[in-house]
């Protein structure tokens, strides 16, 4: 067989490789930088991002057209469609504001410590998120199994270490617990993978597809139970019911801003992968995965509502939130069933879903971390923030009825409407009626939190006469970092442009042929 | 496309807005409202003056909002939401001017200005919105801002209960009703209110038509509230402010009622004829439960004054219910006339408790004493105007609703149980007669007798509050002396949309 040297499609790759560049100049520039010259790290991390952003026109603009690149003749292992960049756009944006959010956290030099949280080192953290980010902007475009299973670990292997990173016990407990599970997934992945090429023969994922649907009926229970393995692989990362366990305890030990990472931008690539699978590899498992996946959006609906009923800790009952939330998008895929072989009806629902959740999750962690480096962790250290800050108030506000889907937070209303849509237009009645109750439930705790924002006096216990100062202290109206407040303008800008036009998003239900 | 109708419903939103800027000084915040409101009402009785009477919306304004999702901005009004339309933005402006002097202690009164003013424009845009979406969309408007009102400017002890149960119990139902509004659309392909109310339920099997009005019959009854859905309304009411308690008696309970006439008996006719029986029955128990519970508080020294208003709410939106489930024209304009009467008349009777509540710090019969008439005589005869008002005497507002609706009854809509319906006809005259037992009742134990509680206050009624209560007693006589003016409105589009002649 002769030597063929492969083209690439060097546009194509381009984001990827912009983020990926951007890492091993960050990593290069902490090993010569000093002192207080390392503060242009995070403003490289920025800019890496940004290219990546805007080579995504480019390829916009380059027309209707799939263009793959690593091709042999079985398939294209990596593909650029509408999907790959909506996916990439919002992982980008994203990663974007979470580096906003953790500029004021971050450590010029790992020295000097502001507030008595430990430092986290500026270029360890950047590099790490920037290696994280590679792999899930890379894995948008995958479009075989080995390149899923490499991008998937290059988007986690670094996330361990950025738990971890700030050297406290806390974080390292939850870094230890993130990795263990983790790295069982990984195996139950890696061997659902393993079962699936070999009685498919391929690891291209339309190829599987079409290998599937003439398979040898011996095969068949070996197949099911490879694409059951994959998937479950894939429910890890988006923390569903009962492989979330890991998520609260490793949100809650990570900093806030890596949480805030977790919580979007890991979970939307892992839901980026199971669209891939579910929805390309085994669509003609669709009977079977269908069903199964929608018990499981209505148990991790519930169990991460009911849970996050009972949080005190902002960041813990977030975690919690962003479970249920989970359970939301996974919804469009439990209707599967319900569309036969035609899932393009449903599936970008859980895309739309994903676009809109990653802002107003952003933008609530946007304002816990405001709160956490002032008062305190605690969802009653948010009591009375609007006569602190009222913008960020407003905003926190807006976030969370956002997330709860009703108005003013229009943009969540018109995505939660967007899955119900997908639902009923599905038949699947039962599935509909459970999320309009985990509506409710999780409305109760999204408007305890809105509540407690304008309560009127200070925070905390009743003011005494001695501890007025201190209370002032607390209630603290020092100015905003400012790299926080263009997160909090960032993403309630978009929060209020996707109320008010929602369309922006929702155009990818419309989009021929999204899944390709 | 039509701006005024838009800028009426927009003008209160941008009040709100308004009162975000910096620098919005108390007195000022109050100003605004007043101003919004003012505005808001005269939009909307310019959009009365040039209403013209038939079938068919006016003011129509129909542009795509999120195509992909099959969402259009259309609003239009016609002669089933023009009087709700007017009712509204007449109650708000007379709450903001009462919240000129009367802002109980809770939060700063630009918030509160800033929340009734975002409750209007939610109630507006329901009774305006000729999309499904967008109806439920309005309809959602209005939870946050009573959520809070209730929540923060509430009477202290009960406050906290009572706003969650509104809201979840609220939010339940209209999520259950959207469910219903993607069934339908699943099956027509459109949530245009128009044309779906045009085809008459084509397109819809029967079991689809019957399971979208269970669900959107269910969240609209929570709105109603129907009997048994009803137990977030008593709490809601005696805990909310005042303002609040006027807003949602007066304005909000009529979206319920409205959707259901708008909405689910137009748009799925075999499932209206499934359920009406039911709603039907619902409703008089409602009528019949309601009166019984008053007289039992009538008689409890602990029984509260606006939870007995709360509860003959219950009682009249009962008739509303047996009017819209006769089916027929007659039935509906009861129901409608229902709905402007209990919005004028019960509007007034929480204006008066409040000011009862705010005399003597308590809302309470076994405190309150009786001997209003002795004390306080105008504040007696306007408590006793409201309450005669409220058990439907003739010559005012509360009795043609109350007529038509059993008239309806007498002869219900074809394919309904004449027997069945005329028993119900039977249970609500004993409404009727129970209503006027605990109504008059109360006027007795409050107004005649010796005086006696504490303490005894002798302020009469104000200036202010008499430019407030004025246009309630008012048009509660005119409508009960002319109902015809209403009905001229209302008629043509009841029966338009009941697909008679």
């Amino acid at each position: 067989m002769p030597f063929d040297v492969q083209s690439i499609d060097w546009l194509a790759i381009s984001p990827v490789l912009a983020v990926a560049v951007a890492a091993l100049v960050v990593l290069l520039a902490d090993l010569f930088l000093e002192g207080a010259r390392k503060a242009v790290l995070p403003w490289l991390t920025l800019a890496g991002l940004g290219a990546g952003l805007a080579l995504l026109v480019p390829l916009r603009a380059d027309g209707d057209d799939a263009r793959g690149t690593f091709c042999s003749p079985s398939g294209c292992s990596y593909v650029v469609t509408d999907l790959t960049l909506v996916l990439q756009l919002v992982l980008l944006g994203s990663a974007f504001v979470v580096v906003l959010l953790s500029m004021p956290m971050v450590g010029a030099d790992g020295a000097e410590g502001a507030g008595d949280s430990p430092e986290v080192p500026g270029g360890e953290y950047h590099f790490l998120l920037l290696s994280s980010v590679t792999g899930a902007v890379a894995l948008a475009g995958a479009r075989d199994l080995l390149t899923l299973v490499v991008a998937l670990e290059t988007l986690s292997l670094p996330a361990f270490a950025l738990v971890g990173l700030r050297r406290d016990g806390r974080g390292g407990e939850a870094a230890l617990k993130f990795f263990l599970l983790s790295a069982g997934a990984t195996a139950v992945l890696l061997f659902g993978v393993s079962l699936v090429y070999g009685s498919t023969g391929s690891v291209h994922l339309a190829r599987i597809a079409g290998e599937l649907d003439r398979l040898d009926p011996k095969l068949t229970h070996v197949a099911a139970t490879g694409a059951v393995l994959t998937m479950i692989g894939f429910a890890f990362k988006v923390a569903a019911v009962p492989f979330h366990a890991w998520a609260p305890d490793t949100y809650r030990g990570a900093p806030i801003p890596v949480a805030a990472y977790l919580s979007v931008v890991s979970k939307t690539a892992g839901f980026a992968g199971l669209l891939l699978v579910a929805g390309i590899a085994f669509r003609p498992y669709a009977h079977l995965w269908g069903p199964a996946l929608a018990v499981l959006a209505a148990v991790t609906m519930t169990a991460g509502n009911v849970a996050a009923l009972r949080q005190t800790d902002a960041v813990r009952l977030l975690a919690w939130s962003s479970i249920a939330q989970s359970g939301y998008v996974l919804v469009p895929f439990g209707t599967a069933a319900g569309h036969g072989e035609d899932l393009a009806d449903t599936l970008p629902a859980a895309v739309a879903y994903l676009a809109v959740y990653a802002v107003m999750n952003l933008g609530a962690f946007a304002v816990v971390t405001l709160v956490a480096r002032e008062r305190g962790g605690l969802v009653d250290d948010h009591r009375g923030l609007f006569r602190a800050h009222p913008v960020a108030a407003l905003a926190m506000a807006f976030f969370l009825l956002c997330l709860a889907g009703i108005p003013p937070g229009l943009a969540g209303l018109f995505a939660k409407v967007t899955v119900f849509q997908a639902v009923i237009g599905a038949g699947t009645g039962w599935l509909a009626v459970v999320m309009a109750v985990n509506v409710v439930i999780g409305l109760y705790y999204y408007l305890a939190w809105t509540a407690r924002l304008f309560v009127v006096e200070a925070p905390g216990t009743p003011p005494v006469a001695g501890s007025e100062g201190a209370a002032e202290v607390r209630t603290g109206t020092a100015p905003m970092p400012l790299p926080l407040v263009a997160a909090l303008v960032l993403t309630g800008a978009l929060g209020v442009l996707l109320s008010v036009a929602p369309q922006l998003v929702l155009h990818v239900l419309t989009v021929p042929g999204l899944l390709g | 496309m039509s701006v005024v109708l838009i800028l009426v419903v927009a003008a209160p939103l941008l009040g709100a807005a308004l009162l975000l800027l910096p620098g919005v000084g108390d007195r000022a915040a109050r100003l605004i409202g007043v101003g919004a409101t003012a505005a808001t009402l005269v939009g909307a009785v310019a959009l009365a003056c040039a209403f013209r009477r038939g079938r068919g919306m006016r003011f129509e304004t129909d542009v795509s909002w999120a195509p992909s999702l099959g969402l259009r901005f259309h609003l239009g009004i016609d002669g089933i939401s023009l009087p709700l339309l007017v009712l509204t933005a007449l109650l708000t402006l007379l709450v903001a001017v009462h919240s000129l002097w009367n802002i109980p202690p809770g939060g700063s009164s630009r918030a509160f200005v800033a929340l009734f003013l975002l409750l209007e424009t939610g109630t507006l845009g329901t009774f305006a919105a000729l999309d499904l979406i967008l109806f439920f969309l309005f309809f959602e408007v209005v939870l946050v801002p009573m959520y809070f009102l209730i929540n923060r400017w509430g009477s202290a002890g009960e406050r906290g209960p009572a706003s969650y149960k509104f809201i979840l119990y609220t939010l339940l139902g209209s999520a259950v009703m959207l469910l219903g509004f993607l069934l339908i659309q699943a099956k027509t392909g459109t949530f245009d209110m128009v044309e779906l109310a045009d085809r008459h339920g084509a397109g819809m099997s029967h079991g689809v038509q019957v399971l979208a009005f269970l669900a959107i019959g269910l969240g609209l009854a929570v709105k109603v509230p129907m009997w048994p859905l009803h137990t977030w309304l008593p709490d809601a009411h005696t805990a909310a402010p005042t303002a609040g308690s006027v807003l949602l008696a007066g304005v909000l309970l009529k979206m319920g009622t409205y959707g259901l006439i708008r909405i689910a008996v137009p748009v799925l006719p075999e499932g209206a004829e499934t359920f009406a029986p039911y709603l039907a029955a619902f409703g008089v128990i409602g009528i019949v439960y309601g009166s019984l519970v008053c007289l039992a508080l009538l008689r409890d020294p602990d029984g509260d004054l606006k939870r007995i208003i709360a509860y003959s709410s219950v009682g009249h939106m009962g008739f509303a219910l047996l009017g819209i489930a006769t089916l027929t024209p007659q039935g509906v304009n009861g129901a409608l006339f229902v709905n402007i009467g209990h919005g004028l008349v019960t509007g007034l009777l929480f204006f008066l408790a409040g000011a009862v509540k705010d005399r003597h710090g308590t809302a309470l019969l076994g405190r309150l004493g009786g001997g209003m008439y002795g004390r306080t005589p105008r504040l007696g005869a306007l408590v006793a105007f409201g309450a005669v008002a409220g058990l439907g005497l003739p010559g005012l507002a509360g009795f043609w609703g109350e007529l038509l609706a059993m008239y309806g009854a007498y002869e219900p809509g074809a394919g309904l149980s004449v027997g069945g319906y005329r028993t119900f006809l039977a249970l609500a005259g004993l409404g009727t007669v129970l209503t006027a037992a605990y109504l008059l009742g109360l006027v007795r134990r409050l107004c005649m007798g010796p005086v006696g509680g504490e303490p005894t206050v002798g302020v009469d009624v104000t200036g202010p509050e008499l430019v407030v209560w004025t246009p309630l007693v008012a048009l509660t006589l005119v409508a009960g002396l002319w109902p015809a003016t209403l009905l001229a409105i209302t008629d043509p589009a009841v029966r338009a949309l009941m697909g008679g002649s």
